[in-house]
């Protein structure tokens, strides 16, 4: 067999291997830009319908907290919009903030607006949810930076 | 299945299944399979082998029943991993198939021939790994059973009758006419266990304790198990002078211990041990130290061997690679067959001098990627087990690669590990092969689409599970 046909061969083969490279990593691509990101806030939890008017229509003013974040814990980071109260707290799979925190009830603590205040709830958790030291075992009123306790984790609103 | 929707009022990351882009990668995969196969058969013997009509439909036929097992068992599980896993298995075996007409040997005891076999049975266990692991998360039950039945792997070597020693390691083990090596099959069952402890034990390990000079050190108790089936891992394989796996052991642990705790701390004091066992060894054990002298100054030791250990293997190797440059000699014209242990261990030179930099290159890229997609299962996995499990598998393959890929560079000392899915070599294969069961696994149960919200009476039954599990947090 002549050289060149051997050269040939080699080249073709080694132009097989690359693409088969490149074609994994369009599918890596096609993964992580093509996947769809649902906002599934149009079907809001059945276990809370309609309950509290949605803030979202008024223009945040300043001071007023837009947003509940997750300073604390193992979902530290996890940030959700107020627009979406009221927002259920918990392990389960219908919160708007799922803790995977082993000291978190299924549906452990709302949170909810009245007026321009805001509130914390539980809802019957095992442990408790705290503000400060204190268990609360009543709606009761938060604001900006209030550190809300639940297990592990520690939720506070933001502006 | 398709019909779930998410429940979570947060913004959702939907992963789509692939399973099509799979199989059009696997059809790629296998057109570099097989196209190598041909590749070495007209580079070698001058012409299409006679058997390639039989060898392509055993190697379609295999990777199509592993496709059609993760469309029905893991239908949502990462598009890209088996594909490159079978690519690699797929090019191995055609190196391994060149490497046997090199030595000239028969049908019946060629090497390839075994491989094949050894794959079908990868491929069958990875079958029914999906099958009996439903779920990951039950393999967190095994916890301890898996450190046990991991260390009485090792141990199994030792053992007389079964064990056997060959090339001065004892780390094989008779099981009638195969011999097989069960640390393989430890360090699956030692990433279990690792992930299942720590998943239960990390915040503990991370929050309690002493700090002291800047690194917080955990409580005797909580490390304290873990701790010791390592040591006692680490022994048998200093024992059995198996340096490649004790290293890949021992980077396993202090990985996954990283990433459980978060703490910094621990690469350092992980790096301060490794440092101190290296010294150590260098000066009690004579063959580390040879592995040391001949990595340091390979040329030296080339033509006369140092204490009968020479440095002929690595140097080969590194000639095969420097003679194969940028796009190799082209199958069939190296000389490959000069390396001893060339289809295991020194596969890798063996494909520097025939295919060159540019397929070494495109295979360390696919080493690359698995482990990226290990690391990615883990980021998008649910549960603390699935990321600490499928972060272990992942490391486990990046390992040793390193290891061996590094070793026969000349990066650091050579240890012996073979090349992960490319090398000869039956335990190991198949242990990788049920390494990207598990990951696929954990990927199939992070990337399914979460479950719509359950009804009231589900909400109840979950309430009542709750409960148990909190006072068990409690007592702990």
């Amino acid at each position: 067999m002549s050289e060149l046909t051997l050269f040939l061969i080699r080249v073709a083969y080694l132009a097989i291997l690359w693409i088969f490279v490149l074609a994994a990593l369009s599918v890596i691509r096609s993964d992580m830009f093509g996947a769809r990101v649902t906002n599934a806030s149009a079907g809001q939890p059945a276990a809370a319908p309609g309950r509290g008017k949605s803030p979202a229509a008024r223009a945040p003013r300043r001071g007023v907290p837009t947003h509940v974040a997750v300073t604390t814990g193992s979902n530290a980071g996890v940030t959700v919009p107020l627009s979406q109260a009221p927002i259920v707290i918990g392990r389960g799979s219908d919160a708007a903030i799922i803790l995977d925190d082993d000291y978190a009830s299924t549906r452990h603590a709302r949170i909810a607006v009245s007026g321009d205040q805001w509130f914390v709830e539980d809802l019957g958790s095992t442990n408790g949810t705290y503000i400060g030291s204190v268990r609360i075992n009543q709606p009761t009123a938060i604001s900006l930076g209030t550190q809300v306790r639940i297990g592990k984790t520690i939720l506070e609103l933001r502006k | 299945m398709s019909g779930f929707t998410p429940a979570s009022s947060m913004p959702v990351f939907v992963h789509r299944s692939r399973r099509g882009a799979e199989l059009v990668l696997l059809i790629l995969a296998l057109a570099v399979g097989i196209g190598a196969y041909a590749a070495v058969g007209l580079g070698v013997q001058e012409k299409i082998p006679v058997d390639i009509a039989g060898y392509g439909t055993w190697l379609v036929a295999l990777l199509v029943a592993a496709h059609i097992g993760v469309r029905l068992l893991a239908p949502y599980a990462d598009p890209v991993l088996l594909p490159l896993v079978a690519m690699l298995n797929g090019f191995g075996l055609a190196v391994i198939h060149r490497l046997d007409l090199a030595a000239g040997a028969s049908e019946s005891d060629a090497f390839a021939r075994q491989q094949l076999i050894w794959m079908t049975i990868g491929v069958v266990l990875f079958l029914v790994t999906l099958f009996v692991v439903p779920d990951h998360r039950m393999l967190q039950r095994f916890t301890y059973t898996a450190g046990l039945g991991a260390v009485v792997m090792l141990i199994l070597p030792m053992l007389p009758l079964i064990g056997k020693e060959i090339n001065g390691a004892r780390i094989w083990i008779n099981l009638g006419p195969v011999s097989f090596q069960p640390g393989e099959v430890a360090k699956v069952l030692l990433v279990i266990c690792f992930a299942g402890y720590l998943a239960v034990h990390r915040d503990a390990l991370a929050l309690a304790g002493r700090r002291f000079v800047g690194i917080d050190l955990p409580r005797g108790r909580d490390l304290g198990p873990l701790l010791m089936m390592w040591v006692i891992s680490l022994a048998i394989l200093v024992l059995q002078r198996d340096l490649g796996s004790s290293l890949l052991f021992y980077g396993l642990f202090v990985v996954t211990l990283y990433v459980a705790t978060e703490r910094k701390g621990w690469i350092f004091v992980g790096g301060v041990l490794f440092a101190g066992g290296v010294f150590a060894a260098i000066s009690l054990f004579s063959h580390v130290r040879v592995r040391v002298l001949t990595w340091l100054n390979p040329f030296d030791y080339y033509p006369d061997p140092l204490n009968g250990t020479s440095s002929g293997q690595l140097v080969e190797g590194l000639f095969g690679m420097a003679w194969g440059g940028m796009i190799g000699r082209g199958f069939g014209s190296g000389e490959p067959w000069r390396v001893p242990y060339a289809n295991s261990d020194f596969i890798i030179p063996a494909i520097g001098e025939e295919l060159g930099l540019t397929a070494l290159l495109a295979l360390l890229l696919c080493y690359g990627l698995i482990v990226e997609r290990g690391l990615r299962t883990a980021i998008v996995a649910r549960d603390d087990f699935g990321k600490l499990l499928s972060v272990g598998l992942a490391t486990s393959v990046a390992l040793q690669t390193f290891v061996v890929v590094g070793g026969v560079t000349g990066l650091i000392p050579l240890t012996g590990l073979t090349t992960p899915f490319l090398s000869y070599g039956g335990s190991s294969l198949v242990a990788n092969w049920v390494i990207v069961a598990l990951l696929l696994r954990v990927s199939d149960q992070s990337r399914r689409p979460l479950p719509t919200a359950p009804s009231d009476e589900d909400l109840a039954a979950e309430e009542t599970q709750i409960v148990k599990l909190d006072k068990g947090a409690m007592t702990k």
